[in-house]
């Protein structure tokens, strides 16, 4: 390269860094400085195209990213320092990572000559999320720098989405290259299936319109494959019962009457039993969790099982499956639809009819009933309530533990990308920061976020970073004073000796919101827990802080036990 | 059933580790594994001895495909195919007659005496691992002092090939 050509064009790789973002439409950054990626933050300072925001710990920001894909069906992007801004962040990239979350996650980096060193702030940060990224990167060379990105971001977002980390040494975002965005990025090893196989598609339909029992069992991959409008066609067209996994509700309109509810540990009676005795179960974007399994000895003893999957390692992981197609959900449902519409044939109305009648015999069981007459709080009452209240159109996001299941189980989704949980880790303190997300990627929607007082105090901090940006997110404590799923698990199991599940030394929430700056309530009564929740969704430009004093002693039924079958459900 | 697994990956820094990663974290056996660069420098060669049921294989194979860093894969298993190990032993040859006999039981295993010393050969064999365990049990007369056998590398017969 000639001293004078290049120069005038090369950049900082920390500039690099920033067009790059911009380059990919990024405009929401969550992250932490430090040390390693101080560069890069005065080459964010100096632009206004791409927004950063501040979070008050690593995990945090991990989350908030999270929440803002899952929400939005973008790319997720938190920026952390080396060393420990890096391990923190591991928590949530683990989650990402469980649940298929495009993300990219930069971490800082000690400079190429120290890198080995034991330097300050210095950890292998590759190594430590190898097992936990779909895939990472350590850049060495600033000229890579942009490729890099380009490469990250295709990786995340295509496939089965996915966490990638890029890991950038100091002096790579100080040494300067000329700025080149690639426009497409080719990786030989890396070409991810769309379009599902044309004979197992025909091969599938055949299985499925011969079923006398079919049940379809969907999960989180309808979501993130936006096969939404796809599913409903499809569920529809055929009139055939469908369940959704904690991670797909939202895929099918909760309210219609094809909906059976969530299955699974504690799903509905009438999903589980349908699973149960069901012919054929149409799986799409599900992964056998088991969760939702259970015993898998005992699982779908009389199914023949279609899958519907982009990722291959997902088939036949954990149960066999009979007829695997491999490819994008929407193009997969729609090629079925099509098919459908040219062969002409319909499934067997009288088969239909006797396993519909056979369901609602199940459905009649009514298995989320609850004391309704209670003098103390039922947190299924409080997450009813805000159903009703926001017409079931807000953004919930959960924490993880009881109150998740009972937000899974009344707050009933009818649109996808309302409900963001952590589902495969069960992480918990996700719940404040994928709100934080949410709220940045949807300003103008109303964000829940129901947790528990455990919970809450995992990433408590974050209330720090919602008054600094102004986030209206209402909280919804469901606090019963225990780790209640611990507390439950303890009864069921462990003959009610409840080791350690009991929170001692409880901060008061009302006052804990109110330093922040935020408003605190504490609602004790019934009666008044409809009147709160008016009055928080009232209140547009503030964050309120619910503390709803529950039932201590109140149980997530139904539930089936570890190791149990599917139609061994205990009901309430 | 044993299983042997042949995969061509990219040639960076990182790849190996992702690899043997993916056999630890998800509890898969792994009995021998070796890599080495290709003719084409940007790819490296890594065949992969490992044993379990259908399942569990089918598995392997899929969870490998599934690393970013690796193009091409192959279960040679079904196909005919020759594996290949290397091991140099160094036995302890003091006396003249040890020294004649090892010769000996060196030429009839088609292995080369690749040092020597005072009093020590170092015998290099190649073949499969059964010939290798063969000449290891033909030396038990002799003081063995140390083995190094460099892990299975296989190649299919014929037509089938792993290339880009």
């Amino acid at each position: 390269m000639s001293e004078t050509s290049a120069k005038p064009t090369a950049i900082t790789g920390a500039e690099i860094f920033v067009r790059c973002l911009q380059e990919e439409g990024v405009e929401v950054v969550f992250g932490y400085p430090g040390g390693a990626v101080l560069h890069i933050y005065d080459a964010l300072y100096r632009q206004d195209k791409v927004s950063h925001i501040l979070v008050r710990h690593e995990q945090g920001a991990v989350h908030a990213a999270e929440g803002y894909a899952k929400s939005s069906n973008q790319c997720g992007v938190a920026l952390v320092t080396s060393g420990p801004g890096a391990t923190n962040a591991v928590t949530g990239i683990a989650d990402a990572y469980m649940d298929s979350v495009p993300l990219v996650v930069f971490t800082g980096q000690v400079p190429t000559n120290l890198i080995g060193n034991d330097a300050f702030q210095e950890v292998d940060t590759v190594g430590i999320t190898r097992p936990c990224v779909k895939h990472n990167f350590l850049v060495k060379d600033v000229n890579d720098l942009a490729t890099t990105i380009k490469k990250a971001f295709y990786v995340a977002t295509t496939g089965r989405p996915g966490p990638v980390v890029v890991d950038i040494p100091k002096d790579v975002t100080a040494q300067t290259a000329v700025f080149e965005y690639p426009k497409q990025i080719r990786m030989r090893s890396y070409n991810p299936t769309t379009r599902g196989h044309g004979g197992q598609i025909r091969k599938a339909l055949d299985l499925i319109l011969s079923a006398q029992k079919p049940m379809l069992y969907t999960g989180g991959g309808i979501i993130l494959g936006q096969a939404s409008d796809a599913l409903t066609e499809f569920t529809r067209r055929l009139g055939y019962p469908i369940t959704n996994t904690l991670m797909g509700l939202g895929g099918f309109p909760a309210s219609d009457p094809l909906f059976l509810g969530m299955l699974g540990m504690h799903g509905t009676y009438e999903a589980n039993m349908a699973m149960h005795y069901a012919d054929v179960v149409i799986a799409i974007g599900a992964r056998f969790d088991d969760r939702v399994t259970g015993n898998i000895e005992k699982f779908c003893p009389y199914a023949k099982i279609v899958h519907i999957d982009v990722d291959p390692a997902s088939i036949s992981k954990n149960v066999k499956v009979d007829v695997p197609i491999v490819g994008q959900v929407e193009p997969v449902l729609r090629e079925m639809l099509r098919e459908l519409e040219s062969m002409n044939r319909e499934p067997d109305a009288e088969d239909l009819a006797a396993w519909w009648r056979q369901i609602e015999e199940w459905r009649a069981k009514d298995c989320l009933k609850f004391d309704r007459a209670s003098p103390i709080i039922k947190p299924q009452l409080v997450v009813q309530k805000l159903w009703e209240l926001t017409g079931g159109d807000a953004i919930v996001t959960s924490d993880v533990g009881q109150h998740q299941m009972w937000a899974a189980q009344f707050y009933r989704f009818d649109k996808p990308n309302r409900w963001i949980n952590s589902g495969g880790l069960g992480t918990m303190g996700v719940g404040l920061p994928f709100a934080m997300g949410a709220q940045f990627a949807n300003p103008d929607a109303t964000v829940a976020c129901i947790t528990g007082e455990a919970s809450i105090q995992m990433c408590i901090q974050e209330l720090s970073t919602c008054l600094q940006y102004q986030l209206p997110i209402k909280i919804v404590n469901l606090n019963n004073r225990y780790l209640g799923m611990v507390r439950q698990w303890q009864e069921f199991f462990y003959q009610g000796r409840y080791a350690m599940s009991y929170m001692d030394a409880l901060p008061d929430f009302v006052k804990l919101a109110e330093s922040y700056g935020h408003v605190g309530m504490r609602i004790e009564q019934p009666g008044d827990v409809e009147g709160a929740l008016r009055e928080a969704l009232a209140m547009k430009d503030r964050l309120v802080f619910l503390d709803f004093i529950t039932d201590q002693s109140e149980n997530v039924y139904p539930m089936i036990p570890a190791g149990a079958g599917q139609n061994e459900m205990i009901l309430v | 059933m044993r299983h042997i697994i042949s995969l061509l990956l990219e040639n960076e820094s990182g790849a190996l580790s992702r690899v043997s990663g993916l056999f630890s974290a998800r509890g898969y056996n792994i009995e021998s594994l070796t890599v080495a660069p290709t003719d084409d420098p940007s790819l490296s060669r890594m065949t992969i001895v490992t044993s379990g049921s259908e399942e569990i294989i089918e598995q392997i194979t899929k969870q490998l495909n599934k690393l970013i860093d690796v193009v091409r894969l192959i279960d040679l298993t079904p196909y005919r195919h020759i594996e290949r190990e290397m091991m140099m032993v160094k036995v302890k040859v003091a006396e003249s007659g040890d020294r004649e006999e090892a010769k000996r039981l060196t030429d009839i295993f088609r292995g080369s005496i690749i040092d020597v010393s005072q009093e020590t050969y170092v015998i290099e064999l190649t073949g499969h691992g059964s010939k290798l365990d063969s000449f290891l049990e033909a030396l038990q007369g002799f003081p063995v002092m140390e083995v190094v056998r460099s892990g299975v590398m296989g190649i299919a017969r014929g037509e089938v090939a792993l290339h880009l």
